[in-house]
């Protein structure tokens, strides 16, 4: 079993002790400058503590933290592989560089970026990269905004039922109605709903491939045809291209625009949330939408190429996460041909745990899957009252952090779950030992299931109280 | 054994059989590539981070399947060998990425304009990299996550106590985007698409203003002769507006002392008031009591420059606002047995569940940085901050005094109390610009072929000052 940590740690305000401070100021230059009355700020309501303070409160609080170095953590769609240390330690010797000191100064920063612009369209089959979304949702809109541009008088967006809620969303933010497309038995697209969804209003479709279930789209080639024909486009959600990198390309199904999350399949830390990177590809005919500037190469020096005639205009203030793109670089320059290996892994993973599984959880759909699966506690639910949520908090107890919840929506009482090609076999059996034994649980002791967790910081917490009077901020206890 | 032919079948997947070196070209877009000393490559592989490479035959046997099988449901014709180089040793990964870095130059800089050079303290950057914080995914089950939902709780709290604010998001992308989703909010809580800003706000988050919210009408309002906004052009501008927008300090560096006025015009016309601000000058300067929503960027609380990236977009609002509100916000609550706890709340605004209907399409951002905002804030405190916000407008007046005692040269344009940032006119500055790079200064943001905007803060000693004295004095024409 497993114990986290658990510390009462108070909150920083209530840590405060008048007159402590922490920090170590030069003295000022000149004179005093008076700042008019209108202007002066009189309270600044902030704690006041020392370093050692500081750095016990930040110490304790990330012991009542899971990451990916803790231990296994099969978060479907999110792509949880190692970040390896290296990346971390060669990134920082870039944090020092302003974004917008002369061109002369900053080539190695933007020798980072045309490399990297140049190796994504490489492993995406696309003709021209931008590196400035700061994540998979603002490549999304960036992408969507970019078929806005281009497709004038269009006005819908089709997504599957199965699609990530950012893919609606996104597509309504860039204007687009949203039109909605059942998946078929098989749990991908259904061509004959697709067919009748698309109309001389379609803009295009947003797909990933493999789909969330962890099903590679095989009749890919069709689906591209279709919405071609119809004069749409084709978007690649490019969540999933850990199942594909190497392998083969968006660009040769047919997709237009193709998002990466380089805090995904290039192992950048997800940070606790963020930050991320969200480049997006695109097919030679859109390059002049991309967002400015793009880096390029004069055979001599690397530049900022403004000069994009059809831009949409600039989707971050800078040039997006520089440091999440070096960082995604330098795994890029590691890996090498062996990016293939991870995703040959990562697909082998996936499918072990499939394999050992299935015959504990429902797993709906076809056996074979890319990098990940989607099982069902529907049954389990029906028969001990014992839900998916209830399940994934069980895992918790284990030392194992939960596989993504309720997503897809196509799949009810869903565990999606993506080992990624960082877990070695003894974790994987691991696993599914513990997941096989939950289940035992829940025909046994289903409270222990119910009641989960147990060996977490801190027990349940009671969500509906957090919606219902909410409390955002200290000031509002 | 591999996912493309007969060929691969029986080698190691991590060394591929042949290296096509006429493919060594991957990296290989400049003179100086990365694969022109391929018969020194030192190679290595990925298995350090892929455990099952040396398990796989194992697995693949147990499951009675082959590599190949893993992927027959790719369509053939898709698959393709992209060429890519051998992986990479760390030694060799660490060499280029050393000789990358110096084509940067490291240069005396007085660059600001939306990416700033701030004291971090060392503690900072050691507590931020405890991979339970920085290797985990968004808190998405919280119990296992109290560190991080704690901290960002207490990052939206800070904020709160900064700006005066009732609510704050955990964090968007940066101040460019977070101005956009500001502008959405005021048409979604007003329903008018007009959008007023002074013609004086950033041309980088101007051009991101415009381009994520393509739809909404933005109307500049002009300035007076101290770069204030005019009073008179509002009133005739603000009618049917959904919002107002301006900076406090401008980009320009000045502060506005009419904000009030401009907060009350903009209500008495039923548009909501957004303030974008420098979080460090409200150590000193009042922030505006008639916002309703105060943007900003955090990246000088605790960040490096990072060319630019990571930023942090710092969102805030009165509480009437918290249900439009876009992005992630953590609630406190209690778990069962009735201890604090931390969730993730009010998701019913968010994509995963509203989907086209959400308040916005973020989903990952950028919370690591909105925990080094709140560590910087905690060790900064109450004194600390006020003493940095001082000490940047002390230097930066000292600055603009020594500048303006130059013959040829005036600082600042505006005549008006300024933060850390000012305007250096001169009729020859472009030239001006040249010979301050060739004595390895970087110069102020150049606006135009007069006028820079110069940055001075805490960091910048006497010797600094004067090392740019001495260049701007040494300018001839
Ligand atoms: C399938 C899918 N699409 C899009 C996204 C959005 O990406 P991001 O979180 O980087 O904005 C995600 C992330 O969770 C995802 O899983």
């Amino acid at each position: 079993m497993y114990r986290q940590a658990t510390f009462c740690e108070p909150l920083l305000k209530e840590k405060s002790v008048a007159g402590r401070t922490g920090y170590s100021l030069p003295e000022p230059l000149g004179e005093p400058v008076s700042i008019p009355q209108s202007l002066r700020r009189e309270e600044l309501p902030l704690p006041e503590l020392s370093e050692v303070d500081v750095v016990r409160h930040y110490t304790r609080l990330s012991e009542m933290n899971f990451g990916v170095d803790t231990g296994t953590y099969p978060l479907g769609s999110c792509t949880m592989k190692y970040n390896p240390k290296i990346t971390e330690e060669l990134s920082t010797l870039f944090s020092g560089f302003h974004p917008l000191q002369d061109e002369s100064t900053i080539q190695g920063c933007l020798e980072v970026l045309y490399n990297l612009q140049e190796y994504l369209k490489l492993i995406s089959g696309t003709a021209a990269v931008t590196l400035q979304p700061a994540a998979g949702a603002g490549g999304e809109l960036t992408g969507a905004l970019i078929i806005k541009a281009c497709q004038k008088g269009r006005t819908e967006m089709v997504v599957p039922d199965s699609a990530h809620g950012t893919n609606p969303a996104s597509a309504h933010m860039a204007g687009f109605d949203v039109v909605e497309i059942p998946s078929n038995d098989q749990g991908t697209v259904d061509l004959e709903a697709l067919k009748s969804a698309v109309t001389e209003r379609t803009a295009g479709l947003m797909l990933t491939n493999p789909n969330t279930l962890g099903i590679f789209e095989k009749d890919i080639i069709q689906i591209a045809d279709t919405v071609h024909d119809a004069g749409g486009l084709l978007y690649y959600d490019g969540a999933n291209l850990n199942a594909i990198a190497g392998i083969c390309r968006p660009g040769d199904m047919g997709f237009d625009i193709v998002h990466f999350n380089l805090h995904k399949t290039f192992s950048t830390p997800h940070g606790g949330g963020g930050p991320g990177s969200g480049p997006v590809g695109v097919c030679e005919k859109l390059k002049d939408y991309l967002p400015v500037p793009l880096v390029d190469y004069n055979g001599e020096n690397y530049y900022f190429d403004n000069d994009l005639p059809m831009t949409i205009g600039k989707v971050h203030g800078f040039y997006g996460n520089f440091q999440v793109a070096v960082k995604a670089y330098i795994y890029a320059v590691i890996m090498g041909s062996d990016i293939r290996t991870a995703s040959q892994v990562a697909v082998l993973n996936a499918n072990y745990l499939a394999q050992n599984l299935r015959d504990h959880y429902e797993m709906p759909y076809q056996p074979l899957r890319k990098h990940e699966i989607v099982l069902s506690c529907e049954k389990i639910k029906r028969e001990t009252d014992c839900r998916a949520l209830d399940i994934a908090r069980r895992l918790l107890d284990y030392g194992i952090h939960a596989p993504t919840i309720y997503f897809p929506l196509i799949v009810h009482e869903a565990l999606m779950i993506e080992p990624t090609e960082s877990e070695s076999k003894e974790e994987l059996d691991r696993f599914i030992e513990v997941m096989i034994q939950i289940k035992n649980e829940c025909y046994t002791t289903p409270h222990m299931v119910r009641e989960a967790p147990h060996n977490t910081a801190v027990g349940r917490l009671d969500e509906v109280k957090a919606a219902r009077s909410p409390v955002l901020a200290w000031n509002q206890i | 054994m591999g996912v493309y032919s007969e060929k691969d079948r029986g080698e190691s997947p991590s060394k591929p059989s042949h290296i096509p070196t006429e493919n060594l070209h991957l990296f290989s877009f400049s003179n100086e590539n990365l694969y022109n000393l391929t018969s020194t490559l030192v190679t290595g592989d990925s298995m350090r981070y892929i455990p099952n490479v040396s398990e796989q035959e194992l697995m693949l046997k147990q499951m009675n399947m082959t590599m190949e099988d893993l992927f027959k449901d790719i369509p053939h014709h898709l698959k393709r060998e992209i060429p890519l180089h051998p992986p990479l040793s760390d030694l060799e990964v660490s060499r280029r990425i050393e000789a990358t870095v110096k084509k940067n130059k490291t240069m005396l800089s007085f660059l600001g304009s939306g990416c700033y050079n701030h004291y971090i303290p060392s503690h900072i950057k050691e507590l931020l990299s405890r991979s339970e914080f920085y290797t985990a995914y968004t808190p998405y089950q919280p119990e296992i996550s109290q560190g991080m939902l704690q901290a960002l709780f207490e990052y939206q709290s800070l904020i709160c106590d900064l700006t005066g604010m009732d609510v704050c998001n955990s964090s968007n992308y940066d101040w460019a985007t977070a101005l956009a989703e500001a502008a959405l909010l005021c048409e979604r809580s007003t329903g008018s698409k007009k959008f007023v800003v002074s013609d004086l706000l950033s041309p980088f988050r101007e051009k991101v203003l415009t381009t994520l919210a393509p739809d909404l009408e933005v109307v500049k309002v002009s300035h007076d002769t101290r770069g204030h906004i005019d009073l008179e052009d509002l009133k005739k501008k603000v009618a049917h507006a959904g919002g107002v927008y301006v900076e406090q300090p401008s980009f320009y560096g000045f502060l506005h002392e009419n904000l009030s006025s401009v907060g009350e015009i903009a209500h008495d016309a039923s548009a909501l008031f957004t303030v974008g601000v420098d979080p460090i000058s409200l150590g000193c300067i009042s922030p505006e009591h008639s916002a309703d929503v105060i943007i900003g960027d955090g990246q000088g609380l605790g960040l490096p420059q990072n060319f630019g990236g990571p930023l942090l977009g710092i969102f805030a609002c009165r509480k009437a606002l918290l249900r439009k509100m876009p992005g992630r916000v953590i609630g406190m609550t209690e778990s069962e047995s009735g201890e604090r706890g931390f969730v993730m709340t009010l998701q019913t605004r968010e994509q995963h569940i509203r989907r086209e209907k959400a308040t916005s399409n973020i989903c990952t951002n950028q919370a690591l940085c909105a925990v080094a905002a709140a560590m910087y804030l905690a060790t900064m405190g109450k004194q600390g901050l006020r003493e940095v916000a001082e000490l940047c407008m002390r230097n930066a007046g000292y600055t603009m005094q020594k500048i303006n005692e130059i013959p040829g040269f005036e600082s600042p344009i505006f005549d008006a109390p300024h933060f850390k940032e000012f305007t250096v006119r001169h009729p020859q500055y472009a030239k001006v610009h040249e010979h301050l790079l060739r004595h390895n200064i970087q110069g102020g943001f150049m606006t135009d072929k007069t006028t820079a905007i110069y940055c001075v803060t805490e960091m910048h000693t006497a010797l600094d000052i004067d090392a740019l004295v001495t260049g701007l004095e040494g300018f001839h024409v």
